[in-house]
């Protein structure tokens, strides 16, 4: 009996209490760590490496936002949440933000209570086939067994996709990504379905690449994009204007190593407001005038962070596309900081 | 010498609610109560205040919408404009299809395995060993896990069943070929087995929230009518025996009460198998048994067995010596000893254990999770709760129904249970 | 004449015939004795060597030394010719540690190992109550673990060097009075959270002071008030100082006296760490709260009765996995809005309320194989309720339920693995997952699985063998 008191105490000594649901910033602040839901792994996007030290394209949208929050891009506390648990999480208000590919749609928006504040990745749905199957479109795909990960919206887009096309298919569900690869691989379907970024990452990674295609439809619209709570407008402002941050900072040309250089010397006035020079901007968003700067300078601007995680020169070898800055033909916009 | 004080007089006092063991009982259970009311209350109101601060409200409404997500296996006809209630259906019927083969392949199995790992063969009683030792010291979800990549691993694609003219003309056997007469096909994306199809078919009855297939129907009373006729029978023929001191024959009527009226009725409906066969990716016709469900399968029931080999083995073990002496002694062969003696008797010590897993059988069903089977889990639990965002309304409801299945098993089982055990007198 | 034709010795016994002596013999009567037992024999030996022939190329073929998973393939194909296949056990060489512990950081790697080895420590004064032989033995084993996995694992030298004289000092008090031993015990739990957790060293001795003060208040109160409102207002006055004053009592002692451990956030626990906190916390805790439910539900108080009944019956009626998903998903909804804990925690609460139903299962058994005379027995003596369930039945009824509360445990651990659907690091599938989304491995299957199964076969087997041992020792009746 005394240690089931005891337990209670435990509980309430590492309570985590008064978390209120407005006012995210200063429990961020107070706690001094961001608390950031991410994939349980997903390669390129977000994966912890041998040392425990995550790595990505999502995980270092949320180290530029405790970097611009809190100073540090290392204090973040990454928590894996599954395509199950993860909006549950950010409503309980387990993480402060959630990066983790999570597509924008209307009743996320509405059913769920969830404010989608940036798209940082525009994808969508495709399919990869093995080449010797000699399809060359998704419409010949009748009658093909289709591996599917559950818990996305890719499983209501494939359902409606062959609804339309009057064809029919045979859904293998998998639970994720690396375990949908091997089904693939072994041959237990005839193609796979997922947003186009993971096709390309996961044909990058096999040993016989060549052998494996990407069919030219992209079926659906998914735009990912970091997610906060509903009602907190300031916390919201906070993280887009955070991701805007980087996409501007690529804009004018201001790089993780040459961000102090242009402090110095840019008589750029947005990139001055930007980094702090000039302005009280970081102040208004209730951070420190210099939050972008380190935003900037802790993860490097978007354009970097592309090109380190899943960009031309890695592995996972994605092109821009669509993600190219609008000035280069892309959806990427930023709206002007002033 | 002093007197006996008198007995206390009958006042009622405050303390007595404490201290008379006549009272006590009442205030423990009083305040317990309001403990528990309080308890209730309060988590009540946390919910009605949580719900209300996320606008959220409790109804189930959202299990009437349009689900529209596809269900691999499914036993009842179902398709993505069906509502999420249908969806629910078909993944309870996916969870029960395997609580019910899983548990009877287990017993099967376990009862094999229990029986030969007392064997006195050196080399099979040793390889039970392990088997047991093995399965029931890693967990579940390990071999769940292996099962999947086995068996998607080892089994061909539906490619090298193809025959090619040119093959045909160079005299080469494809890479890989049915099994069972042409009629099953094992491949590395499900077994592929033949679907039973009439000509002249009874067709299905909508009964508005459900349709009810009529064929199936049809057999299954058919055979429950004749299984009652042949029963009765039997007890003719028992009480034939009683009376008289001999028994008729009975071997052709049961057969024939048996199995001519399925066969007349099979025959009348015109049933004839559906062969799968290759066409296109995929082998096409028959019945698709995917490898989420064998998997699960497979591993729920060698798990599972291994637990019921050790129920069987103590079982059997608990019978004492005299027993299989006795039976010797009247000139019973070992494996007649075993069958008319031994094993009646262990099954009064087995039932009780055994019941409890088919209960964590059917509880492990759940575990499905893993290979993305879509069961009772998959779809309320899981896509269903994904794409409405109703967390509260799915859980409540999918452990409502998995108590009601468990509570309904183990009455179903205890009831057995009562029937075979001996009658104390 | 004296000529006898009969013997008027022994003839030497003649070596028994070929086939009824040594191996031939054996197999004989093991492996063929029927035909029944011929088919088996040879089914057995073909299974076996079916497997073995499968397995015994890719293990011959393992590599040890590489990066990738892609490098392996090339090793194994340069080495054993092209098309064949190999274990990478490469992959377990860079990432072991992930799958004992975690994100856990690497310098200090000492407390989860000095934890575990205490756990034995703190076990033996119960399994062995007073029998100096199996305590020594029991301690000394720890003493050796904790010497060489200390060192191999870098601890700093304070920490070695006090756990050894603790070792040394239970050493010498086994020796004198074994029974003082159970302190220890009781310790334990707040000793372990802190090595795990590490912060403030004053946290746990704070909070475990509020049960000296539980205890005080009890003793002080008792004559005055009575045993019940006593031990009601040491259980306030004990809660009021968890809630309100344990932290400042904590932040003032820390400022005074600054001493404690690196402070470790549950989110890097992972692996085995992760699956041996689980299980060991969730079965210690739900101990008691199993003999509550057990005893509740032989109550003959309807009230407490149904109330038992109902929690044992609804939690033993549903899977794990969906009490799992309540802690992660739906526990937010019952806690007053704002509320939120950590996730290992939530899981832990309702792995133990998993486990308490089924151990009130386990004891409620114990207690109906006891005897009716016992019961009627304490009875005769007079004993209130609590001393005769104290000190004449629960003794005995725990004592016959240790190997089935054994199993229990074992099953508890194995369905630790259950916690990755809620996005923890299980060595099986989460930290699997994680390894398998990781650009070097893509790909791995078999080695990961086979890594972990191997690692659960031996903790879970050695647990069953034991309490198998435990059994045998313990049966003191009719023999």
């Amino acid at each position: 009996m005394k240690k089931s008191v005891f337990f209670g105490a435990l509980a309430a000594t590492t309570l985590v209490s008064g978390m209120a649901l407005a006012g995210t910033l200063d429990d961020v602040k107070a706690r001094g760590e961001l608390l950031c839901g991410s994939n349980t792994g997903l390669t390129g996007f977000g994966n912890p490496d041998a040392s425990g030290n995550w790595t990505g394209f999502d995980v270092d949208l949320c180290r530029a936002v405790a970097a611009a929050v809190l100073g540090d891009p290392n204090k973040v506390k990454f928590v894996p949440t599954t395509g199950e648990t993860r909006f549950t999480a950010l409503q309980s208000g387990e993480v402060d933000l959630l990066v983790r590919n999570s597509t924008w749609t209307s009743s996320r928006d509405s059913e769920l209570a969830l404010d989608f504040v940036a798209v940082n990745y525009y994808d969508g749905q495709g399919f990869m086939v093995k080449k010797d199957l000699g399809v060359s479109s998704a419409k010949e795909l009748d009658g093909a067994t289709v591996c599917i990960q559950t818990g996305t919206t890719t499983e209501l887009n494939l359902a409606d996709f062959f609804k339309q096309n009057n064809i029919t298919y045979q859904p293998v569900t998998v639970a994720d990504d690396s375990e949908a690869q091997r089904q693939y691989l072994a041959g237990a379907c005839d193609a796979y379905t997922t947003d186009a970024s993971g096709l390309a990452a996961s044909r990058a990674t096999m040993p016989d690449a060549e052998n494996h295609i990407i069919l030219p439809e992209i079926i659906s619209k998914e735009p990912l994009g970091p997610v906060v709570r509903h009602g907190d407008n300031q916390w919201g402002d906070i993280v887009r204007w955070t991701f805007f941050a980087l996409l501007i900072a690529e804009e004018k040309g201001v790089t993780k190593a040459n961000v102090e250089e242009v402090l110095a010397s840019s008589a750029d006035e947005e990139v001055k407001r930007l980094l702090g020079a000039s302005g009280d901007m970081g102040v208004k968003f209730g951070l420190d005038n210099a939050a972008f700067k380190n935003a900037i300078a802790a993860v490097g601007n978007y354009g970097e962070v592309f090109a380190r995680n899943i960009g031309e020169g890695t592995t996972i070898n994605l092109a821009r596309g669509l993600n190219a800055l609008w000035t280069q033909g892309g959806l990427q916009y930023a709206p002007p900081f002033r | 010498m002093t007197m006996a004080t008198d007995a206390p007089k009958d006042g009622f006092r405050l303390s007595m609610l404490i201290y008379d063991t006549r009272y006590r009982s009442y205030t423990i259970q009083i305040v317990v109560l309001v403990l528990f009311a309080l308890a209730v209350a309060w988590l009540l109101n946390n919910t009605v205040q949580n719900l209300a601060a996320r606008g959220k409200e409790f109804n189930f409404g959202f299990l009437w919408q349009r689900a529209g997500y596809d269900i691999g296996q499914q036993l009842i006809p179902y398709n993505n404009d069906d509502n999420h209630f249908r969806a629910l259906l078909v993944g309870l019927l996916n969870t029960l299809v395997v609580a019910f083969f899983g548990c009877i392949f287990a017993t099967v199995l376990g009862v094999i395995v229990g029986v030969l790992r007392l064997s006195r063969n050196w080399l099979v009683s040793r390889l039970m060993t392990v088997y047991v030792e093995m399965f029931r010291n890693v967990p579940l979800l390990l071999w769940i896990l292996l099962s999947y990549v086995i068996l998607s691993e080892t089994t061909p694609a539906p490619r090298d069943f193809r025959v090619t003219d040119e093959m045909v003309a160079a005299g080469q056997e494809p890479a890989a070929s049915m099994m069972f007469f042409d009629s099953v096909a094992v491949t590395n994306r499900g077994t592929n087995i033949p679907a039973p199809l009439f000509e002249r078919g009874l067709g299905t009855l909508d009964l508005g929230f459900m349709t009810l297939n009529l064929n199936f129907w049809a057999v299954v009373v058919v055979i429950a009518a004749s299984v009652f006729v042949n029963r009765r029978i039997l007890s003719h023929a028992r009480a034939t025996q009683e009376s008289t001191g001999v028994r008729p024959v009975t071997w052709w009527k049961s057969i024939l009460v048996l199995f001519a009226p399925v066969i007349v009725l099979l025959i009348a409906m015109g049933f004839h198998l559906e062969i799968p066969s290759l066409k296109g990716f995929n082998f096409q016709g028959g019945i698709l048994v995917a490898h989420s469900f064998t998997a699960l399968l497979i591993a729920l029931t060698l798990y599972t067995a291994a637990f019921i080999a050790e129920i069987v083995r103590a079982g059997i073990q608990a019978i004492s010596r005299g027993q299989s002496e006795a039976a010797f002694a009247l000139g019973l062969r070992p494996n007649r000893t075993m069958s008319l003696i031994i094993l009646p008797q262990a099954l009064r010590v087995i039932i009780p254990p055994l019941i409890s897993q088919y209960l964590n059988l059917t509880k492990n069903t759940s575990l499905g999770i893993a290979v993305s089977y879509l069961d009772l889990r998959g779809t309320l639990g899981g896509i269903t709760l994904n794409q409405t965002g109703r967390e509260l309304e799915c859980m409540l409801l999918m452990m409502l129904i998995y108590l009601s299945i468990s509570l309904m098993i183990s009455a179903a089982m205890n009831m057995y249970n009562k029937s075979v055990q001996l009658k104390a007198r | 004449m004296a000529e006898s034709f009969t013997r008027s010795e022994m003839l030497p016994p003649l070596p028994p015939p070929v086939t009824e002596r040594g191996a031939i013999k054996w197999m004989r009567e093991n492996l063929f004795s029927t035909p029944l037992n011929i088919a088996l024999t040879v089914l057995g030996a073909l299974v076996v060597y079916w497997l073995i022939a499968a397995a015994l190329p890719w293990w011959l073929n393992s590599v040890w030394n590489a990066s990738s998973l892609g490098e392996c393939r090339q090793i194994v194909e340069a080495n054993a010719g092209p098309g064949a296949t190999g274990a990478c056990w490469a992959m377990i060489r860079e990432r072991w540690h992930q799958f004992l512990f975690g994100f856990y950081p690497p310098p200090e790697w000492w407390r989860p190992i000095l934890a575990f080895g205490l756990l034995f420590a703190a076990l033996a004064p119960v399994l062995f109550a007073g029998q100096k032989r199996n305590l020594t033995i029991v301690l000394g084993g720890v003493l050796v673990y904790l010497v060489v996995t200390l060192y191999l694992a870098g601890a700093p030298a304070l920490p070695f060097a006090l756990s050894l004289v603790l070792i040394v000092g239970m050493l010498a008090l086994a020796q004198i009075q074994p029974g003082r031993l159970l302190w220890f015990t009781l310790l334990y739990p707040a000793l372990c959270f802190w090595l795990l957790w590490g912060g403030s060293v004053w946290s746990p001795i704070v909070a475990m002071a509020g049960f000296a003060i539980l205890y005080a208040v009890f003793r002080l109160a008792s004559p005055l008030i009575g045993l019940a409102p006593a031990a009601g207002a040491g259980i306030v006055v004990a809660v009021v100082w968890w809630l309100y004053l344990d932290k400042t009592v904590v932040d003032l002692l820390q400022g005074v006296l600054p001493f404690g451990l690196q402070s470790i956030n549950s989110d890097q626990f992972g692996g085995f760490l992760l699956a041996i906190v689980i299980g060991v916390t969730g079965i210690t805790f739900s101990l008691p709260i199993g003999i509550l439910l057990a005893l509740g539900r032989q109550s003959d108080m309807l009230i407490v009765k149904s109330l038992s009944v109902g929690f044992i019956e609804f939690v033993r009626g549903v899977p794990l996995i969906t009490l799992l998903f309540t802690a992660s998903l739906l526990l937010q909804y019952f806690l007053p809005p704002g509320t939120n804990f950590d996730i290992i925690l939530r899981v832990i609460i309702l792995v133990t309320f998993f486990a308490a139903a089924y151990l009130a299962e386990v004891i409620r058994g114990g207690l109906a194989a006891l005897p009716r005379g016992q019961y009627e027995a304490a009875d005769a003596l007079g004993l209130d309720y609590w001393r005769a369930q104290r000190l004449i039945i629960l003794p005995q009824a725990l004592k016959i339920s240790i190997p089935a509360i054994v199993s229990t445990f074992i099953g508890l651990f194995k369905d630790t693995t259950l916690v990755a659907f809620v996005g923890l690091m299980d060595p099986l599938k989460g930290v699997t997952q994680i390894v398998r989304a990781d650009i070097n491995w893509k790909g791995i299957y078999w080695e990961p699985y086979i890594f972990v199964g191997v690692i659960f076969f031996v903790i879970c087997f050695g647990m069953s063998r034991y309490s198998m041992y435990l059994e045998r020792k313990l049966k003191t009746d009719h023999r």
